[in-house]
């Protein structure tokens, strides 16, 4: 009973603060909005037992992906509002097509059903042996590793392509040259000069 | 009463239904563009984590990780691309991102 009400809890708020991420004004809004999305999103996931998930969820999406949405938003100085225009030309056909494809989804919802003779490939271990989290690593890394290591080049692929679509060298700013620090001799740094007594130099 | 997978699956369904939705109506905008698709993702997680729970199966959520991951690389992609081209164009309009029409 606790749990229905729980996920028509989440459920309600999820799917409301995913419409407003797509119908408010100010992009930031959006933004925070769907922060919100994805917190009810990661409750969903406890309902479902899968905490791992839920705590990846918000770790990784709100703490890093949308906190990176935040600060692009924040850093473009873009007029939102010339960007909104034709939001209403566009709202029937996209009303259409969204309502045709929920009533679409809605019916393979309601008539699908499971083979029978289905076996789980790995099945999940009863609550009491193991955690989520231990159970996820136990298959991750075993059978799955080779997956989770595709998954890490991903990331590092992203994160080089990242670094380097938005690196700029200013031309007026003087960088430091390791090359000319090291190559220095000491004799180009220091003249040596004897003096006579009495005289001074020049 | 009790909550089914198919209640999981209406939420989902509903979820895809609004970033497709999103994407229609804020066709102008690139981020918000790019949080629609986040939300169709975060749909289709719902769906396999709900799947792998129903049925026992650890393979959903597996599968649910590396679409997290997946997700994640897109959306530090596209954002950087956003930067960049904001920077040259100084809009982020999708309907005048022409420059390689010729």
């Amino acid at each position: 009973m606790l749990s229905a009400l729980f996920f028509y809890l989440f459920a309600i708020l999820c799917v409301g603060a995913a419409f407003m991420v797509i119908s408010v004004k100010n992009p930031v809004h959006a933004v925070l909005f769907l922060i919100l999305a994805f917190f009810n999103a990661a409750g969903l996931f406890v309902l479902l037992g899968a905490e791992f998930l839920a705590m990846i969820l918000v770790v990784v999406y709100v703490g890093a992906v949308l906190v990176l949405f935040l600060f692009v938003v924040m850093m473009l100085d873009v007029d939102f509002a010339v960007l909104r225009a034709g939001f209403l030309k566009y709202l029937p056909i996209g009303a259409t097509i969204g309502i045709l494809l929920l009533v679409e989804l809605i019916f393979i919802v309601g008539a699908w059903i499971t083979a029978p003779d289905i076996v789980a490939q790995a099945p999940t271990p009863p609550a009491s042996d193991v955690t989520n989290t231990e159970a996820l690593g136990l298959i991750l890394y075993t059978r799955y590793v080779y997956l989770f290591e595709a998954a890490g080049l991903i990331l590092l692929v992203a994160m080089i392509g990242a670094i380097v679509l938005t690196l700029q060298h200013k031309r007026d700013v003087r960088r430091q040259s390791v090359a000319a620090q090291v190559g220095r001799t000491r004799e180009m740094a220091v003249e040596v000069v004897e003096v006579e007594s009495g005289r001074g130099l020049s | 009463m009790t909550v089914g997978l198919s209640h999981y699956l209406t939420v989902a369904a509903i979820l895809f239904t609004l970033g497709i939705f999103g994407i229609f109506l804020n066709r102008k905008n690139v981020i918000v563009i790019l949080m629609s698709i986040e939300l169709m993702l975060l749909a289709v997680n719902i769906n396999l984590v709900a799947f792998s729970s129903f049925h026992g199966d650890l393979v959903g959520q597996v599968y649910a990780l590396i679409v997290l991951t997946v997700a994640a690389a897109e959306a530090a992609i596209g954002l950087a691309l956003v930067v960049v081209y904001f920077r040259n164009r100084g809009t982020i309009d999708v309907a005048e991102i022409d420059l390689l029409q010729g």
